[in-house]
Order: C-alpha cells, then sequence, then structure tokens
C-alpha cells in the first residue's frame, strides 16, 4: 500500500497516544521493526478528507528526546533521518491537557526541529473537570501550529485532526521556543558549516546523540566527537541548560492561556483510590487476590470453551477418518495435522482471557501501583520496580515480556528480569498443567470456595515466582552493575478500562499466537506423526507379518492383536527409538520412553506437550477417538499394568515442565534482546539444571 | 540543608538544587524543576519509593533519588 504522506505520532507516555492511533487506523495496523533495532514499529493507514492515504508511525512514548531506554532512542533516529524515504513527512505531537506543562516540554523540542507539526491536545475533559480552562486559539496562535483539541476516549475531534492533517503545511511555521544556539554558539555553528545543517536544534541534536544515530557514518560520528573536545561541550550541562530554558519558554507560554482554578487541594478520586489500593496492608492482600482471581477465572471460565474446542476437533478427526479412505494421507491429515490444531486452537480461550486481564490492569493504571508498591522486595533481590510488569506479563507470555524489559533502564536489572522471566510459569504450561492436574488432583472444593485443582494451579504458579525471585537474587550476586538505576516514574490516574483497547489486545495476542506458536506446533505435530508412524527398515512389516502367525490368531481377539501391533509398532518407529535412547537418563524423573517422546518435541514449544500425548496415545489406540485426557487417563504401564500418570509422575512432569527452558521462541528473543548467545546459553543451562533437580526430589518424595 | 526525602508525608516544599547533574536531568524533564513546588503524596507500603505531587501529576521516585533535590 502506497501513502502519500506519512505522519508520525509523537507524546508522553499515558497521553492516549496508542487510543488515538487505534481511532486513526482502525484494525488497518501492522507490528514490524525498526531497521537495526528491536523496537516494535507500530504502523497504519488512514484516509484523509481530501481523499489522501496517510501512513501513520506510533513511536513509544517518551519524555523528552533524549532517550532515557532503548524504545525511547527511537524516536529522534525516526525524526532526524533526513535522508531516509521513510522519513516523516508531519509530525502530530498529542498533548494532556491536564498536564500541559510537562507534555510541552517534548512538543517545544520536537518543534524545533522544523519538521510541520499539528498537536493533538487530548483530554480537554479531564482538564476541564480539574478546573483547567485552556484558550486554545491563543495557545495556537502563540505556537504557530494548529492545535485541536480531542478526546481520543469519547472519539470527538478526530475528524478535525484528521481535517488538519490533510490541511497541514509543507513546510514548518512553528515559532521559535528558545534560543539554542545561545546553549554551545560555535559547536552548533561548526556543525551546522561542516554537515549542511541549517537547523540549530539538529546541529546540537547531533552534538548530544551522535554516538547512538546509526544513520551518521563513523567519520561523521568522530568529527562530531573532536569538534565537541574542540569547543568544550558538555553534555550533560547543556542539556540542562536547555531543560531550564524550555521549562521558562513553557511557563511564559501558559501564563495566558491557561488557568487553573485555585481550588482548595481537595482530594481527587485517584488519591483516594491509591488511599487503598496502595496500602500497607490491604494493598499486597488486594494484590494477591487478583493475581488469585486472575487465575481461577482462567482456570474456571475457559473450561466450558476449552471442551468445546476439544469436541469439536474429536467430531473432525472422526469425520475424517470416516469420510476419506483409509491410509497413510488419511491418518496424516486426521492423527497428524487436526490433532496439532487442536492442540493450538484449545488454550485460545486462556490466552484471551489472560492477555484481558494484563491489558485491564495496564490501562487503569493499576500496574503503575503494583510497580510502586512492589520496587522495594525487588530491589532487595537484584530486580526493579519495573520488572514486575515484565515478570506479570511471563504468566502471559514469555517473548513479549522479554521485549517489554526494554522500559529497564538499567542494564543489570534488564539482563537479570530477562534471565529471570522465563521461569514465572507462562501461558503455554498452562494447558500441561491443568491436563495434568486434571488428571491426578480430584476436582473437590475445600473451604467452599477454592477448588483443589485451582489450588494446585495456584501453588505452580507461586513456585514459578519464588523461582524467578531466587535465581533473581543469586544472579545479583553474581552480575557487575554497568550504572546506576532509575526509578522515576509517572503515576497515571486510575482511569476505566478502554474495553475495546482490551477486546483488540486479546484478539491480538491470540491472533499472534495461533500463527506464531501455531506454525511450530503444527509443524512439529506433522514431524511427530511421521516420526510415530514409521519405523527403520522393514520392522513395521515384520510385526505385521509376525502377528499374522497362526499361535496369535488363535489365542488373542482380533481388536487385541490390532492394538498389540500397534503399540509394538509405536516402540520400533523413529520416535521410540529416540525415547528409548533418553529413557534411562529420565528413569529416575519416573518418566517412560513415551513421556520422553513429549519432552524431546516440547523443546521446540511446552505447548507441545498436549499435542504429542494426543497423537501418540491415538497412535496406541486408534480406534478409538477420545479426548487427550482419557487417552491418558486410561494409560498403562505394561510392566505393572497400574496408570502410567501417578500422582508422583504428574507432578514430577510438572516440575519439569516449570523450570525447563522449553521454548525455542524465548531462546530466540533473549538472543535478539541481548545480542549475545551467551545468554540464552546460560538460561538454558541453569533452567534444564533445576527442571531435572526438581523432578527428580518431586518424584522421589511422592514416589 | 533539607532534602526532599527529609520532608513528611503530606508536606509542602520548594525545590532550590539538585546534588547529582545525571539525576537532575531525567528530574527536570519530568518537571522538577527549581523554584516548582512539591507536596508529598504517599510513600510505599515498604517505606519506599514515596509518591510526590508535582507540576498537577503524580510522581514516584526513590528516596535515594529524592536526597539529590535539596529543598528552599
Amino acid at each position: 500500500m502506497k501513502a502519500e504522506i506519512r505522519v508520525a505520532l509523537v507524546g508522553n507516555p499515558n497521553t492516549g497516544k496508542s487510543t488515538l492511533f487505534n481511532l486513526l487506523t482502525g484494525l488497518n495496523q501492522k507490528v514490524g521493526n525498526f531497521p537495526g533495532v528491536t523496537v516494535d514499529k507500530k504502523t497504519g493507514y488512514c484516509n484523509l478528507p481530501d481523499g489522501r492515504r496517510a501512513e501513520i508511525i506510533d513511536l513509544p512514548g517518551t519524555y523528552s528526546l533524549y532517550p532515557k531506554s532503548r524504545d525511547e532512542s527511537i524516536v529522534f533516529s525516526v525524526l532526524a533521518d533526513k535522508g531516509n524515504q521513510q522519513a516523516p513527512d508531519l509530525v502530530v505531537v498529542i498533548l494532556d491537557a491536564s498536564n500541559l506543562k510537562r507534555n510541552l516540554l517534548l512538543y517545544t523540542q520536537v518543534a524545533d526541529l522544523k519538521i510541520p507539526v499539528v498537536v493533538a491536545l487530548n483530554m480537554m475533559d479531564v482538564a476541564k473537570k480539574d478546573g483547567i480552562s485552556i484558550k486554545v486559539d491563543s495557545l495556537a496562535a502563540k505556537l504557530g501550529v494548529p492545535v485541536v483539541p480531542i478526546s481520543a476516549r469519547r472519539n470527538e475531534g478526530i475528524d478535525e485532526l484528521k481535517k488538519n492533517i490533510s490541511y497541514a503545511n509543507k513546510f514548518a511555521l512553528q515559532q521559535d521556543s528558545i534560543d539554542v544556539k545561545a546553549i554551545a554558539p560555535q559547536l552548533v555553528d561548526a556543525i551546522g558549516e561542516e554537515m549542511q545543517i541549517d537547523n540549530p536544534y539538529y546541529a546540537l541534536q547531533l552534538a548530544h546523540q551522535h554516538e547512538h544515530l546509526t544513520f551518521l557514518s563513523e567519520s561523521e560520528s568522530s568529527r562530531i566527537e573532536q569538534l565537541e573536545q574542540t569547543y568544550n561541550f558538555h553534555s550533560q550541562k547543556a542539556q540542562a541548560t536547555e531543560t531550564i530554558a524550555r521549562y521558562n519558554f513553557i511557563n511564559d507560554l501558559l501564563y495566558d492561556t491557561v488557568k487553573v482554578k485555585e481550588a482548595a487541594h481537595e482530594e481527587n478520586t485517584s488519591n483516594r483510590i491509591d488511599r487503598i489500593l496502595t496500602h500497607r496492608v490491604f494493598g499486597f492482600l488486594i494484590f494477591f487476590g487478583i493475581l488469585l482471581f486472575i487465575f481461577q477465572a482462567i482456570f474456571a471460565w475457559s473450561a466450558y470453551p476449552m471442551e468445546l474446542i476439544e469436541t469439536l476437533f474429536v467430531w473432525m478427526q472422526t469425520g475424517v477418518h470416516q469420510m476419506l479412505p483409509a491410509g497413510p494421507l488419511t491418518d496424516l491429515l486426521a492423527d497428524g495435522v487436526i490433532a496439532g490444531l487442536s492442540g493450538v486452537l484449545v488454550f485460545i480461550p486462556q490466552i484471551a482471557i489472560l492477555f484481558a486481564f494484563i491489558a485491564i490492569l495496564e490501562d487503569t493504571g493499576y500496574m503503575a501501583r503494583v510497580t510502586f508498591m512492589m520496587d522495594k522486595v525487588m530491589r532487595k533481590v537484584g530486580l526493579n520496580g519495573k520488572s514486575v510488569v515484565p515478570l506479570i506479563g511471563g504468566f502471559a507470555c514469555a517473548v513479549p515480556s522479554i521485549m517489554s524489559t526494554r522500559t529497564i533502564e538499567n542494564w543489570k536489572d534488564r539482563m537479570i528480569t530477562i534471565m529471570v522471566t522465563p521461569l514465572i510459569s507462562c501461558s503455554a504450561r498452562l494447558p500441561v498443567y491443568t491436563l495434568l492436574i486434571a488428571l491426578v488432583v480430584p476436582s473437590r472444593n475445600v473451604w467452599w470456595i477454592f477448588n483443589l485443582q485451582g489450588l494446585a494451579l495456584t501453588a505452580m504458579y507461586l513456585l514459578s515466582m519464588i523461582s524467578a525471585v531466587v535465581v533473581a537474587w543469586v544472579m545479583k550476586h553474581i552480575l557487575k552493575a554497568r550504572e546506576r538505576g532509575y526509578f522515576i516514574m509517572e503515576l497515571p490516574v486510575y482511569r476505566m478500562p478502554r474495553w475495546n483497547n482490551v477486546l483488540l489486545t486479546m484478539f491480538d495476542r491470540a491472533k499472534t499466537f495461533v500463527l506464531e506458536a501455531g506454525k511450530v506446533i503444527i509443524a512439529v505435530s506433522v514431524i511427530l506423526w511421521v516420526l510415530s508412524s514409521y519405523g527403520p527398515g522393514d520392522t513395521f512389516q515384520q510385526i505385521e507379518k509376525k502377528y499374522q502367525e497362526p499361535q496369535y490368531g488363535q489365542k488373542m481377539k482380533p481388536s487385541e492383536i490390532e492394538h498389540a501391533i500397534a503399540s509394538e509398532k509405536l516402540e520400533s518407529s523413529y520416535a521410540g527409538h529416540l525415547g528409548h535412547v533418553i529413557e534411562p537418563v529420565i528413569k529416575p524423573l519416573g518418566f517412560d520412553w513415551k513421556i520422553g517422546i513429549a519432552l524431546i518435541t516440547s523443546f521446540a514449544a511446552r505447548e507441545v506437550f498436549v499435542g504429542t500425548m494426543a497423537t501418540i496415545y491415538s497412535v496406541d489406540n486408534a480406534d478409538e477417538i477420545q479426548s487427550v485426557k482419557a487417552k491418558m487417563a486410561n494409560a498403562r504401564n505394561p510392566e505393572t499394568g497400574k496408570p502410567t500418570f501417578t500422582l508422583a509422575v504428574a507432578f514430577s512432569l510438572m516440575m519439569f515442565y516449570a523450570f525447563a527452558m522449553q521454548c525455542a521462541s524465548t531462546v530466540a528473543i533473549v538472543y535478539r534482546e541481548t545480542k549475545d548467545w551467551r545468554w540464552p546459553a546460560v538460561q538454558f543451562l541453569y533452567m534444564t539444571v533445576l527442571a531435572y533437580g526438581a523432578s527428580f526430589i518431586t518424584y522421589m518424595l511422592l514416589k | 540543608m533539607k532534602k526532599l526525602s527529609q520532608l513528611q508525608v503530606g508536606k509542602k516544599g520548594v525545590i532550590k538544587e539538585f546534588t547529582d547533574l545525571e539525576m537532575s536531568l531525567k528530574l527536570m524533564e519530568m518537571g522538577c524543576l527549581p523554584g516548582e513546588e512539591i507536596v508529598i503524596e504517599r510513600v510505599a507500603p515498604l517505606g519506599d519509593p514515596i509518591a510526590i505531587n508535582v507540576s498537577g501529576y503524580m510522581l514516584s521516585l526513590r528516596k535515594q533519588e529524592a536526597s539529590t533535590i535539596i529543598l528552599q
């Protein structure tokens, strides 16, 4: 799709930037990457009233053009890379009307780059409620740019904003804010002259940020460095001077455009809510209550839709077997592809519920309070209050959570967070746990409201949190700090969650999961089916031949013979061989070679476990199609005749899944985020050792 | 010399200067400028960090960070 105008969306965090982006682009958006860096690039298209098509780029929220984290560093890079075809033609700066002063700092910085600007003044309704009145027209006149009052939440003023985007000038008309040259006169002139830059603020920004800008050549960057030394440039002092000058400008600007009613300092709603939610006792109780509620909900609410999906797939599998002629292709379709698909789709309810809760917690502003409450504890174990968000996100999926650690400015805190996040019980473990718990833990209520199965699940989640904390504490003593950590963070006011945003997140995550994890799972299912349906050489024919001998026909019923053939085939298949190879290693954990097959395939992705179980046991009893749980419950140890999945085996298996790094995507993302293979390697190693140890101990204790 | 970290909950203070240049850059960007009035809104349940009200919004920071802010 070709766009006739490129628009970048810039603003502070919590200003409603994403909401505005969603309003402008609708579902017509995609997430990509900025070249060379791993920052999500959200772009979408918007039809303008003049018939043109605008490409909207949602840049990460930032308080200033001077980046404090990796996400923020992208903002200046995008705005400044003028040689790039992708450079924006227009910037829409979104400002929070109820907090105009701090928001205007970023505006003045962007405006001084002399890119055409339109201001979207969001949250006018909140400002009015707070007794703030803004003379929009005189503000616009003073800034020299269009100022459009909007309410992104209520979908107000968006058409007006689109109109202003389409009629925006090609040239920057904004007024100068501060005298940039005064900050470093000679240096700005020298850079401007040598690099043919006529914008003094652009030259000054290059002086500050040249080391991190990919579009500068090495020689350009080192030349700037030389000039800085010649003219005695002190980056931090210059920044301080600039910020103070900008706020002086802003104070003058706001003096006769904004009036704040001098009401008695009445306590606002947010403050009253905080009094309870960050209370020293209730605060933590409520937090753990919310976590418990979420896990119970995941278990309870997803049960019915999951059952429905399972039933549907059993029905489809039966249908395929009945409608199509028997043969390897039908088997591949029914037992490989459909069984694999059902293994993927069955998680959708759980993932959707979890992501909905996380979206609600973030949207309401509660997540920031959790960060606030937990910072001291987290720091004790080598983490940071901001680690709480990735760790809680880890309950959903480690992959986006590890990506979200980019908001942690401190290197050491970030690395430790990355290293421990995969220990947090992710949604891919959930089906493994629910399946095994349903298998061995009775569904019974204790103390009226607590379901025994729900409690077992909560225990697994608690264990994952404790292990993450302990490992973080150990790493705190191993890793050396590179720089100091900050915890200067805005606590946004509480708001009602934007339900369509919650729905969008649910939909988006479920889709990503099905597409990304689905590929792996279906591929693994098909490979697994092949591995378990074929064996080396002519072993399969020999087995068939063996059972054709009259001695079997006399002693056994035809169905028994079929069953014996099937299980013997599985054992001598490629998968069976593989399982047997690792059986000596996993025997002390209570696992047989069939579970061994599941463990091997799970190293691609944990959720493959359920699919593998389905495939292995449906190969085993091809004549009767049942749900995975029923198949596993019926599984018997061939030597003892007792059920394979005893309490000890099931819990030992859960321990293995709790600790082992069985996720190819996480390994890949850790590499991508750390740019060093040693991090994922160490992570994989320590987690595997922990998994083996924990499984071994559990099996020994419960046996 | 009174530091922000020594201020009680509910009390007001006016920023005079900073003792740490690097920290002051971030603080000033967030609106904590010399001459600005600050109110301590609350302290986290475990005693650290603290939440302050500055130019009409809530900002949280650690006590150690607050101790780099000198009040008038």
